[in-house]
């Protein structure tokens, strides 16, 4: 049993099936991240645990309390929404009181509560003003402040930053991170950005089609993917992923993968053994950071392989450089230093780690290897 | 209902013409252009300046053909005797009284409808429950109905309730017919108001009406104006429910002028009806100039007067 | 028991707040259910009556409605309606249209015109009425001043002639309403992409071609608006009848809204009163059902 308990709950809208069975339980303490495309049922969990739609089975419980029935008040949850949902005509103090005033909250006590907050978010020269005067990342501090002021068991964030602008995004996910360092409440936050998700949870949970896909940390969504779609979706530049075959070199499984000269080459997964499947196609998943340049390969490794391969085109990106070649018959991004004299049309070397690579079956999308 | 609003009419006044207007010079067609809209205003501001020249004169002037001169004798005879001496149905009461009856039955009528819709508009658009739309199309259709087909039974029912014949009978029928329309505007308006800020006021421990008092209410100024112009234009205008559940004494102003014009006992004192008129027109033109914006959009996103 | 007298009071308490939203709404959907609804299932029963200066049950058929369709009176208010239902809705669109246009051309002063075009609308159809009515009368109004002016053979007197006096209320009317129009028709062409017409522009449209070919026929939603707006008007029209011509001369303007209140309350003829109102019921229904119909699906 964890702090805050989703025990098998599923949410149909009439005869459509929205969120299948899911079981999650989250520790206090933790950040947990739900994190997929649009309609990926994140959402609508996250309104199951606010109490604003109700659960179609299962239960939620929150700190030992089963949630059926309990109206979202009543879950002592605080919540920030997308539009931030500040109310128009309240100034900042009031929005940040009127949840307190709700639940008979003496004025005095109030007072010093939104001071207190106010002074933690630094929007204390903010209270008098309309939200309507208030900037975006203003406004994003005022929502969180109302949420603050509830010392709720669980912070629930629903898109929190998809309204800033690029830069304010990165300074509010800061901000966000030390909050939860300062607080320690635990947090549950749906975003559809993969990269927030990496950078703040402590443990994510990537969703897809009502299904929860994979559930681990961070390191071990990115490293372990446990199928296509998870490979796919989490990490920028996204995971390469192109066709290749399974054989034999030296008694251990290898991936062979054709080349754009029509070559073809063969590269050992690391530390396997003798698998019997030769012959198997798999699509054969390695992330541009383990595609370098020779000198830049992972000293630690073990199963580096160099293969060469034309460079179509080159994508400097400051500190690196995107390289697209092809495998497989796709287009395969590596990640060089930016140092590296390469120029497209011309033959490079390309060193793959195999220790990063990853196999799926490309029928049913599960990891083989 | 469907109708763009009527801030597109009143936001874009600079707007892409097709006639490219050259600047210098005198440029005919648009000459003409003006020539045109000046003559139709004459034509919508005729019967206006008719009634109110005709109402400062003596009765001689008017039968004498001189209905389109100023007057030669400025009165304010006329003025007087309708709103306080003339001959309306049985009494030489004036429209005094009867415009006292509208602005008791108007004002009632007006402020509970309103109400009523606000809560219905809030209902229908924050608390969604299956077959909501039906509901509020079997209520909007209500508004469209020929009230002839309910002029029979409500006289019965007014008197089965006890107050047929009376104001509060008018107020209660108004209502009833009213709720409709404002229930749309509501309905409507409250749709673009964020569901997110009635989910934060969930969780922050508001209940179904300080949701609705704290939150959605202080943002409803605007629409509330418009519901509040439209209803009290109708209402005040009303002739046919005046007309069938009116008494002598609980008659609104409309009917107590058409007794007045229409009477056929003694002199015809033109004068005297064009002065009666514009009283009756006084209250709602007055909201028209004052707030016409707001009267417009009603219009457009009502698209019907009833 | 403490605990379970808690539980159950609680789940009372929220069942109520479950309910409130339907129960706020309920006194609503009760009156309109009766005053609405079970008003016209009354007068459809009424008029399968044999109901005279009260209503009576006594059940007789179609007669009332075999009845009504022999009544002159009848025929003559179908008539008017349809010619001047006709008339009302054709001007207002043409009249409505054709200023929508004209303001549309950056005209100075658009709004206070705009202002001048529309009040004819706040104001009451008694009023409309009474002001036309005079204006319209031989005795002292047009006629009288051209006759003044020296035009001694001029003649207007369509108000007193049977067979014109249907005429002068669609004067009347188109005065009141025709503004109005205006504004949906201006709400429309506002809401045309500009573009669009700078592109048509630069395609070589002549002005007529632009507003033939791209603007009117975009214009198609505020004319299906006119059109119900203006229709269920004339079919409900009462009041400006009575003011302007009181149904006369004779019953030359008879309309079926005036001819269902004189046989209802003044001949005492409620059973053919109620199948005439059930008439005018199944006309405006036929427009408006699918309109709305059509308007609440697409919100949606």
């Amino acid at each position: 049993m964890g702090f805050l308990d989703i025990d098998r709950v599923t949410k149909s809208f009439g005869g459509l099936k929205v969120l299948h069975e899911t079981d999650i339980s989250v520790e206090e303490g933790e950040f947990l991240v739900l994190v997929g495309p649009s309609g990926c049922g994140k959402s609508t969990l996250l309104n199951m645990i606010a109490g604003l739609e109700e659960v179609s089975s299962g239960q939620i419980v929150i700190n030992g309390r089963s949630m059926n029935g309990v109206k979202p008040a009543d879950r002592n949850i605080a919540m920030v929404f997308q539009s931030y949902a500040l109310y128009p005509n309240m100034t900042v103090r009031g929005n940040i009181s009127f949840g307190m005033e709700m639940h008979g909250i003496p004025k005095k006590e109030r007072e010093k509560k939104i001071a207190e907050v106010a002074e933690l978010l630094q929007i204390s020269q903010l209270l008098d003003r309309k939200p309507g005067q208030l900037s975006g990342g203003q406004r994003q501090r005022v929502a969180m402040g109302r949420a603050l002021t509830r010392d709720p068991d669980v912070f629930l964030f629903d898109e929190p930053l998809s309204n800033l602008d690029a830069k304010l995004r990165v300074d509010m996910r800061t901000e966000i991170k030390k909050l939860h360092q300062k607080l320690g409440t635990t947090i549950v936050y749906v975003t559809h950005d993969q990269i927030e998700a990496l950078t703040l949870s402590t443990r994510i949970a990537v969703m897809y089609g009502g299904y929860v896909q994979q559930i681990g940390t961070p390191q071990e969504i990115y490293d372990n993917p446990a199928n296509l779609f998870v490979a796919g979706f989490m990490g920028s530049p996204s995971m390469n992923l192109f066709p290749a075959r399974i054989v034999s070199a030296n008694g251990a499984p290898a991936a062979e993968i054709s080349l754009s000269d029509g070559r073809s080459a063969v590269l050992p997964f690391a530390g396997r053994d003798g698998t019997g499947e030769e012959g198997r196609e798999i699509t054969l998943g390695i992330r541009p950071e383990a595609i370098t340049e020779p000198d830049g390969a992972d000293r630690k490794s073990r199963a580096v392989h160099v293969v060469d391969s034309r460079v179509e085109i080159t994508e400097p990106a400051g500190s690196d450089i995107f390289v697209v070649t092809q495998m497989g018959g796709k287009d395969v991004t590596a990640r060089f230093s930016a140092d590296v004299p390469v120029k497209p049309g011309e033959d490079f070397q390309f060193a793959i780690n195999m220790e990063k690579a990853v196999a799926f079956d490309p029928k049913t999308e599960a990891r083989i290897i | 209902m469907p109708a763009p609003t009527a801030n597109a009419v009143t936001a874009r006044t600079g707007e892409p013409s097709a006639t490219g207007a050259t600047r210098a010079g005198i440029h005919w067609p648009r000459v003409a252009l003006y020539v045109i809209l000046g003559l139709f205003c004459i034509y919508y501001l005729l019967p206006l300046y008719v009634m109110l020249v005709n109402s400062l004169k003596p009765l001689s002037e008017i039968t004498a053909g001189g209905m389109m001169a100023l007057p030669g004798e400025w009165t304010i005879a006329p003025w007087q005797s309708a709103w306080s001496t003339a001959q309306v149905g049985v009494e030489a009461t004036g429209l005094r009284p009867y415009f006292i009856n509208s602005l008791l039955m108007v004002v009632p009528a007006v402020a509970i409808t309103t109400v009523i819709g606000a809560l219905n508009g809030y209902v229908l658009t924050k608390w969604r429950f299956r077959g909501a739309t039906l509901v509020f199309g079997l209520l909007l259709f209500g508004c469209f109905i020929p009230f002839q087909m309910v002029l029979i039974p409500m006289a019965r029912m007014l008197g089965l309730m006890g107050i047929a014949g009376t104001v509060t009978g008018l107020v209660f029928v108004h209502m009833v017919y009213g709720i409709g329309f404002s229930t749309l505007y509501f309905r409507n308006y409250y749709a673009a108001f964020p569901d997110e800020l009635v989910r934060a006021a969930q969780i922050d421990g508001a209940g179904f009406f300080t949701i609705f008092w704290r939150i959605l209410l202080p943002s409803s100024g605007p629409i509330a104006v418009v519901c509040i112009i439209w209803l009290f234009t109708n209402i005040w205008n009303d002739f046919l429910f005046g007309a069938s559940f009116s008494d002598f004494d609980s008659q609104p102003m409309t009917v107590a002028l058409n007794n007045l014009v229409q009477s056929s006992t003694g002199v015809k004192e033109y004068n005297v009806h064009f002065a009666g008129a514009i009283m009756a027109a006084l209250p709602t033109l007055f909201v028209y100039i004052v707030a016409g914006r707001y009267f417009v959009r009603g219009l457009m996103s009502g698209s019907v007067k009833g | 028991m403490a605990i379970s007298d808690t539980v159950r009071h609680r789940g009372a308490a929220d069942r109520l707040r479950d309910l409130l939203p339907k129960l706020v709404l309920s006194p609503s959907v009760a009156l309109v259910g009766i005053f609405v609804y079970g008003f016209i299932l009354f007068t459809l029963y009424l008029s399968f009556t044999d109901s005279r200066i009260l209503p009576s049950f006594g059940w007789v058929g179609w007669q009332n409605y075999g009845f009504l369709f022999r009544i002159r009176a009848w025929d003559t208010a179908l008539t008017n309606l349809v010619i001047f239902g006709t008339l009302y809705i054709v001007i207002c669109c043409l009249l409505g249209l054709l200023l929508a246009i004209f303001l549309d051309q950056r005209i100075r002063a658009e709004g206070f015109i705009r202002t001048i075009y529309l009040y004819p609308m706040a104001l009451s159809f008694i009023v409309t009425g009474v002001a036309w009515k005079w204006f319209l009368d031989p005795g002292i109004g047009v006629e009288a001043v051209v006759r003044g002016w020296g035009f001694e053979s001029f003649t207007f007197d369509w108000i007193k002639d049977s067979d014109m006096a249907i005429y002068t209320i669609v004067i009347a009317a188109v005065w009141q309403t025709s503004g109005f129009v205006m504004a949906m028709f201006l709400a429309g062409l506002r809401g045309i992409d500009s573009e669009m017409l700078r592109a048509a522009e630069i395609d070589g449209a002549s002005t007529m071609a632009l507003y033939r070919r791209i603007v009117i026929p975009q214009l198609r939603p505020a004319f299906m608006s006119a059109f119900v707006v203006l229709a269920h008007m004339a079919i409900k029209s009462y009041d400006l009848v009575i003011a302007l011509t009181n149904g006369g001369p004779g019953t030359a303007t008879e309309v079926p809204a005036t001819f269902m209140y004189s046989y209802t309350f003044t001949r005492n003829q409620m059973g053919i009163g109620a199948s005439s109102a059930v008439i005018m019921m199944l006309t405006i229904a036929a427009i408006i059902v699918p309109y709305l119909w059509s308007e609440l699906r697409e919100k949606k």
